[in-house]
């Protein structure tokens, strides 16, 4: 009676055998039918992406690769000829001016001395933004302090050391363009934390200096203030202290700086509980030992993306010290674009895409590494 | 660290701090002010007493007298009556400053459509048109505006063809290296009709969508908004424009044997600064539109699709009203930087207000400090003016808090 009863059920005794995802869903094919073809208008997009790819990118990689000329000393290897009917980028043009890019009119025989900059700013910058790095507060004094001395010592000489005194007039190129965005940098960011402290002080005179000088600097631009610099500067001072040409800038510029290093420090500071600040002053700390040791260092930490976003707006306006006749990178392009040993059709692109090359570099690294700190903050907070 | 802190914070007693911060302004506070008062007395005494010095051993006039006096130098764009022999210092300020205005709104209006296309492609969910945002937003904000219009100036627009190579673009436009010639439009008398069909149209679309929401409000029953109201904004003038039988032709370029004759005249200087400030500057609003749309949280869109409406309502009432809260203050800023960007303008020679009269006019007068200041001021004025009315958006959308 209960066999035939038991043969009405069926029970599975081991699991099926996993079936793989839809054709449409998975793999190669899956991917593109849900981010490029899900919809009838999605698909649209997509072609006309790939048809913009496809008419943008030969030409480009026809004009600075494959078309370009490689080798020659002056412009005839560049020109249009029989031979070459569309010839592409002219590299030896950027080879052949490299070093005027790089050091300007800087002696020959000295150009040690700026190789010897850039290895200690290197230096110096590492260890202040590898979040990882022993004793970063010997890496600051080296940086805010050190440094600013021993560039002065370098680039401008010391006859008592047995460097020739070389003039800021000679100076040029990617150096100068560093040396701006250098001073910019060690100048804005005390500036900048002093500035954010005075509009937070509790103090009206202090608090109304410091509000009218951000705002004002600001609400101009920076050219502007540049302007201020070089042409007004020299008459508010007795005659026989005028500035250097590229002082005037580089004070420019820092001042500018400031202005906007300290909004971003304000913020910072803006961020760090209220209860920071009275525990700091309940365990008895003065005002500069509670600023010192418990709210910048979270102030820093927490801004530290938005200083290097600042800092790569800094950078790239260093360009505007071409205008203000400052021998800067883009000037010496400018400069090197308009030698007639050189005039080709395609040396004007050459040249601006080099100087491209070199500020997209740069400002890209600089926005890596605030976006990997920022990642790594989140992660942090996210515990 | 931070996280302990928040566990217990607990709200000090206001009055208590307010009174220790009273104790210190008391002796070293006060000390402090008046320190900073004296240092900065003491600075701006002896800017003054130095350039009083310096300017009469230069032999430079102050003051602003030179305002009245006839300017001699030619400017290559004029928006208002300008000439080289009679007009004042003062004219060449309002056209150098209409000349910044101009190429200022029609920057700003080009940066802001590039610029939310652009964002909103970025947030797309097809891949490649992401992508391809991104890879637009990374080149150009990592370049500096000056190397870019350098670019556009010298590389694109100056090695386009010579006035006898014309290119012929499709509409009647040429394209040369003296620059951009569009046909111009001539308005007949009759073309008052058809603006005034246009304001007639804009007030009746807003009316009815008025009564529309009011009978909406007291009855449930939706009328259609969007339709009507093109109907009306567009159909009218364009009724206008036949009945008062076509008042508008176009005068076009004709080339001659060494200049353009008539013609619109968009000079190279212009063309090139336009284009470079918006696409530099649709680049910035491009993330400040996708940190505004990131910013409403899915919860928002999936309530609201809960509640029943449909996509594109829960884009307008929902999205785009929260998103746009956030959008516009840095919105703002930005339009603000392309207005100081402008007066890049002097690296190749469009006559804004910068290169106008901190160029030329203190070139020819030396009054550095008059003329710098008079510069500063109206680029202070714009900032300030804005950042006042921002100031006001931002407290009427600000969030109320229960």
């Amino acid at each position: 009676m209960a066999m035939p009863q038991q043969e009405r059920f069926y029970l599975r005794r081991a699991p099926a055998e996993r079936l793989p995802p839809p054709v449409t869903r998975a793999g190669v094919l899956g991917w593109l039918r849900v981010n490029l073809f899900s919809t009838p208008a999605n698909t649209v997009l997509t072609v006309a992406c790939l048809v913009l790819i496809v008419w943008a990118i030969p030409p480009v990689v026809r004009f600075f690769l494959t078309d370009a000329v490689w080798s020659g000393t002056d412009r005839t290897a560049c020109l249009v000829l029989p031979a070459q009917p569309a010839p592409g980028a002219c590299w030896p043009f950027v080879r052949t001016w490299l070093s005027y890019f790089v050091y300007g009119f800087y002696p020959v025989g000295q150009r040690w001395r700026v190789d010897l900059f850039f290895v200690a700013l290197a230096f110096g910058i590492v260890w202040l933004l590898r979040l990882s790095a022993p004793r970063r507060d010997i890496g600051a004094l080296y940086f805010f302090v050190v440094l600013p001395v021993l560039s002065f010592v370098l680039l401008h000489g010391a006859p008592w050391l047995g460097l020739a005194v070389v003039p800021t007039a000679l100076w040029g190129g990617i150096l100068v363009t560093i040396v701006v965005a250098a001073v910019g940098m060690v100048i804005s960011l005390p500036l900048g934390i002093l500035l954010a402290l005075a509009r937070r002080s509790a103090m009206p005179v202090v608090r109304l200096a410091a509000v009218t000088f951000i705002e004002f600097v600001r609400g101009v631009p920076l050219l502007t203030v540049l302007f201020m610099a070089s042409v007004m500067l020299p008459l508010f001072v007795p005659e026989r202290f005028a500035p250097d040409k590229l002082l005037r800038a580089l004070i420019g510029v820092a001042l500018f700086a400031s202005a906007y290093m300290a909004e971003v420090v304000r913020g910072g500071l803006a961020a760090v509980p209220r209860g920071q600040y009275e525990a700091a002053q309940a365990l008895g700390l003065s005002y500069w030992r509670m600023l010192a040791l418990v709210v910048l260092p979270q102030a820093l930490r927490v801004t530290l993306p938005n200083i290097v976003n600042t800092f790569i707006g800094l950078f790239k306006d260093t360009t505007l010290v071409f205008i203000v006749g400052i021998f800067d990178f883009l000037r010496t392009i400018e400069a090197a674009r308009n030698d007639p040993n050189w005039a080709a059709p395609t040396i004007g692109v050459t040249g601006y895409a080099f100087a491209a090359l070199f500020y997209f570099v740069c400002c890209y690294g600089m926005s890596r590494y605030a976006s990997n700190v920022e990642t790594r903050l989140g992660r942090a907070d996210r515990r | 660290m931070t996280d302990e802190a928040q566990g217990f914070e607990i709200e000090a007693p206001a009055p208590l701090r307010r009174r220790q911060l009273r104790r210190l302004l008391d002796r070293r506070g006060l000390a402090i002010q008046i320190a900073l008062l004296i240092v900065i007395a003491g600075l701006g005494y002896g800017a003054v007493f130095n350039a009083v010095q310096n300017l009469a051993r230069a032999h430079v006039a102050s003051g602003f007298g030179f305002w009245n006096n006839t300017a001699g130098f030619d400017i290559s764009q004029t928006l208002i009556y300008y000439s080289a022999s009679t007009s004042s210092f003062g004219r060449a300020f309002w056209v150098g400053l209409l000349n910044t205005l101009l190429v200022a709104a029609i920057s700003i209006v080009l940066a802001t459509v590039l610029g939310f296309a652009i964002g909103i492609a970025r947030l797309s969910r097809n891949y490649l048109l992401a992508r391809l945002a991104g890879v637009y937003v990374e080149l150009v904000r990592n370049v500096p505006l000056l190397l870019q219009l350098l670019f556009w100036y010298n590389a694109v627009l100056k090695s386009l063809p010579e006035l006898r190579d014309s290119l012929v673009l499709p509409g009647g436009s040429l394209l040369n290296s003296r620059g951009l010639f569009l046909p111009r439009p001539e308005f007949a008398p009759g073309f008052l009709a058809v603006v005034i069909a246009l304001a007639a149209g804009v007030v009746a679309a807003i009316a009815w969508r008025a009564l529309a929401r009011r009978r909406r409000e007291r009855s449930g029953v939706e009328l259609p908004v969007f339709w009507p109201a093109l109907a009306l904004v567009c159909g009218l003038p364009l009724a206008a424009f036949v009945l008062a039988g076509l008042p508008l032709s176009f005068s076009f370029p004709v080339m001659g044997r060494f200049n353009v004759r008539g013609g619109l005249e968009i000079l190279p200087e212009f063309a090139a600064l336009t284009a470079a400030l918006s696409l530099y500057t649709a680049a910035f609003i491009a993330e400040v539109v996708r940190a505004g749309v990131l910013s409403v949280s899915a919860g928002q869109s999936e309530a609201a699709h809960a509640l029943g409406l449909r996509p594109a309502a829960t884009l307008r009432l929902i999205v785009v009203p929260q998103a746009m809260r956030v959008i516009v203050p840095p919105l703002t800023s930005q339009y603000l930087n392309l207005i100081k960007n402008s007066t890049l303008a002097v690296a190749i020679g469009y006559p804004d207000l910068f290169q106008v009269f901190t160029g030329t006019v203190l070139n020819i007068t030396g009054q550095a400090v008059e003329v710098v200041a008079i510069t500063m001021a109206v680029y202070l004025t714009i900032s300030l003016v804005t950042s006042f009315l921002m100031n006001l958006y931002a407290r009427s959308t600000a969030v109320v808090e229960r």
